[in-house]
């Protein structure tokens, strides 16, 4: 039993920071159907730039917001310099995003050496909750917590408001929202920024967590992606339910098979793209 | 007289390339060698994934996943039960082909940026095995001190020379067998379905069968290829079916040129030669690979060969548009 509801528990809490990794990614390729390889390094490169915010002398909040700017700016340059002419070129794309995914790695390591490190947390958020018997860590609430505003504040922008309209047209029909006036251009380039800032908030609060080292950008990079494929790309809801579902499939993977675990992960997404390619809520 | 020139071309300048590769080994040094020799070998794996990107037109992420399948087919192969080259190439190549043959059904489904994901996916699936089920794939640590090759030939495949000759060999076998494809009915086939997928399912082809049939050969050759690598490398680990891996594929045929076959090669040739020179000299070698990667797409989006034109211009489907109407009554 207390097996269960801590795995479960876990399962949650990596499937919250997944969505902040991967909400903004389904936005990207359900407007732009952009694949994009940097995804991971904006996460990595959130995460050392809240480090360095910490290590002069900043607060935790201060550092998640120094890393999200700091990233939304690095996102919307790479977006207006390059990727914008490649709409449509999933093999332009597919390379480009790579070569800055590569670059993005070397100059991490060049600036903050190959030492892992861990973003250190407030003291309000260490320690753990007793129910019973069981622990709950109360960073690993935080991240919920966290996620759950941006599944909310994303709701309210997507569905309340007249950015979040144009948006929604945007994905459904960009041709057709241009033709009634919206900019497309500016919209997307908001999106690609706005996805871009929600991955380095991702890295710096899992910076907290699993810390921040070389090669993290790659290895969480495919987990964003099977989010999004597996919700179906552009949909908030699917993004959510990928991740909890990939976060619970991960953990469970590792804990009861831990030689199959990446296995037990990535057949289940096959099995329902061989279902539905399309994803769980995306449209064609 | 510019159309007979070009045919005087193709006919002779692949005989001199073989040629050259034929004769070069005494004129390198071993490090040259060696990295001819990957050279090749990675050749025939971009030139099989041209077989899908190239000519069918559908970009797989996931492709290095057959090219491992057939190097651990190797490692395991060869490590564990001592098994020969009459063994572990079968295995390796019908290991590749079975894997295609399963994930062809899930991936092609699906075009586009949703195939791309998909074979992602499926590429990870494979990767994950190798990563993960230690008592198998001894996970990172990788399967090393795999043996070279004993053909019971009087030259020993542990020398470079004659491992060299061994890999020339695969290539050519690999590139004649590719290239009698992509020229026969079946890779005009892939073609017309690249170029319009509805017209050919209205002219009457199975247009699914078409492409799987081109994803799984595509996955057999990237397994033979994996094959050779085990041996040449002596080691297999997760970083040879990773995802950069497969996007480094990627890179080659759109480097050197998509649906040309050759032009692959080159790329391979080309990204193999840089990444390991400009490890001679600097330890940023990454930040060269990425930049490459971005020119290439930026100043060379066809290739390098997709530039040149090799056949007679084809002629483009005139539509009557505005333009038309408007020069004919400037000219009449």
């Amino acid at each position: 039993m207390e097996f269960w509801v801590t795995q479960t528990f876990n399962g949650i809490s990596y499937g919250a920071l997944l969505f902040l990794l991967a909400g903004g990614l389904s936005l990207i390729f359900g407007m732009m159907r952009i694949v994009n390889m940097t995804h991971g390094s904006y996460y990595l490169l959130g995460g050392y730039v809240g480090l360095s915010t910490i290590w002069r002398g900043g607060n935790f909040p201060l550092a998640i917001l120094a890393g999200a700017l700091a990233i939304a700016l690095i996102g919307i340059a790479e977006w207006n310099a390059f990727l914008k002419r490649l709409g449509g070129q999933e093999l332009g794309q597919v390379l480009t995003t790579m070569g800055f995914a590569l670059i993005f790695q070397d100059l991490a390591l060049i600036i903050w050496g190959g030492d892992p490190y861990t973003i250190p947390v407030p003291a309000m958020l260490s320690g753990a909750y007793h129910v019973g018997e069981i622990y709950f860590p109360v960073y690993r609430v935080f991240i919920i917590a966290v996620a759950a505003f941006v599944a909310l504040l994303l709701w309210l922008l997507l569905e309340q408001t007249r950015v979040g309209a144009m948006m929604r047209a945007t994905v459904d029909d960009p041709e057709m929202a241009r033709g009634v006036g919206i900019n497309v251009h500016g919209i997307s380039m908001i999106v690609f920024a706005l996805g871009a800032l929600l991955a380095a908030v991702a890295g710096v609060v899992a910076g907290g967590f699993v810390g921040v080292y070389p090669g993290a950008d790659f290895e969480i990079l495919p987990y964003a992606f099977v989010v999004v494929i597996v919700g179906g790309m552009g949909s908030l809801k699917g993004a959510l339910i990928g991740s909890l579902l990939v976060g619970l499939l991960d953990n469970f993977g590792k804990a009861l098979f831990p030689e199959l675990s990446y296995f037990t992960l990535f057949a289940p997404m096959a099995a329902i793209l061989a279902l539905r390619p399309t994803g769980l809520y995306g449209r064609a | 007289m510019k159309v007979a020139l070009l045919s005087v071309m193709r006919a002779v300048v692949p005989v001199m390339f073989v040629f050259l590769l034929l004769v070069a080994p005494p004129f390198l040094s071993s490090f040259l060698l060696t990295l001819v020799t990957q050279a090749l070998i990675y050749a025939i794996v971009a030139m099989s994934l041209d077989i899908i990107l190239g000519y069918t037109g559908l970009a797989s992420l996931g492709h290095a996943a057959y090219f491992g399948l057939g190097a651990y087919s190797v490692g395991i192969l060869a490590t564990r039960y001592g098994a020969g080259f009459g063994i572990t190439l079968p295995t390796g190549v019908f290991l590749a082909l079975v894997v295609a043959a399963i994930f062809g059904l899930v991936a092609l489904r699906a075009t586009g940026v949703y195939f791309l994901m998909i074979t992602l996916a499926l590429g990870m699936v494979v990767w994950g095995l190798a990563h993960r089920w230690v008592t198998m794939t001894q996970g990172d640590n990788g399967i090393s001190a795999i043996p070279r090759p004993d053909l019971g030939l009087p030259w020993s495949l542990a020398r470079s020379i004659p491992f060299y000759y061994f890999a020339l060999a695969g290539f050519l076998i690999a590139f004649w067998i590719l290239r009698t494809i992509v020229r026969s009915p079946f890779g005009q086939t892939l073609v017309g379905i690249r170029e319009s997928e509805s017209r050919m399912r209205t002219l009457g082809y199975n247009v699914w069968l078409h492409k799987y049939i081109g994803f799984v050969i595509a996955g057999g050759f990237a397994g033979f290829a994996g094959v050779l690598w085990a041996y040449y490398n002596g080691f297999v680990s997760p970083v040879d079916l990773q995802l950069a891996t497969s996007v480094e594929v990627l890179l080659m045929v759109a480097l050197g040129g998509r649906a040309t076959l050759i032009g692959p090669a080159l790329g391979a040739a080309i990204i193999v030669f840089l990444k390991n020179l400009v490890s001679v000299y600097t330890h940023r070698w990454l930040l060269i690979l990425g930049a490459v990667y971005i020119l290439t797409i930026v100043y060379a989006p066809e290739g390098i060969l997709g530039g040149i034109k090799w056949r007679p211009k084809k002629v483009k489907p005139k539509t009557l548009g505005v333009k038309d109407l408007t020069e004919g009554e400037i000219g009449g």
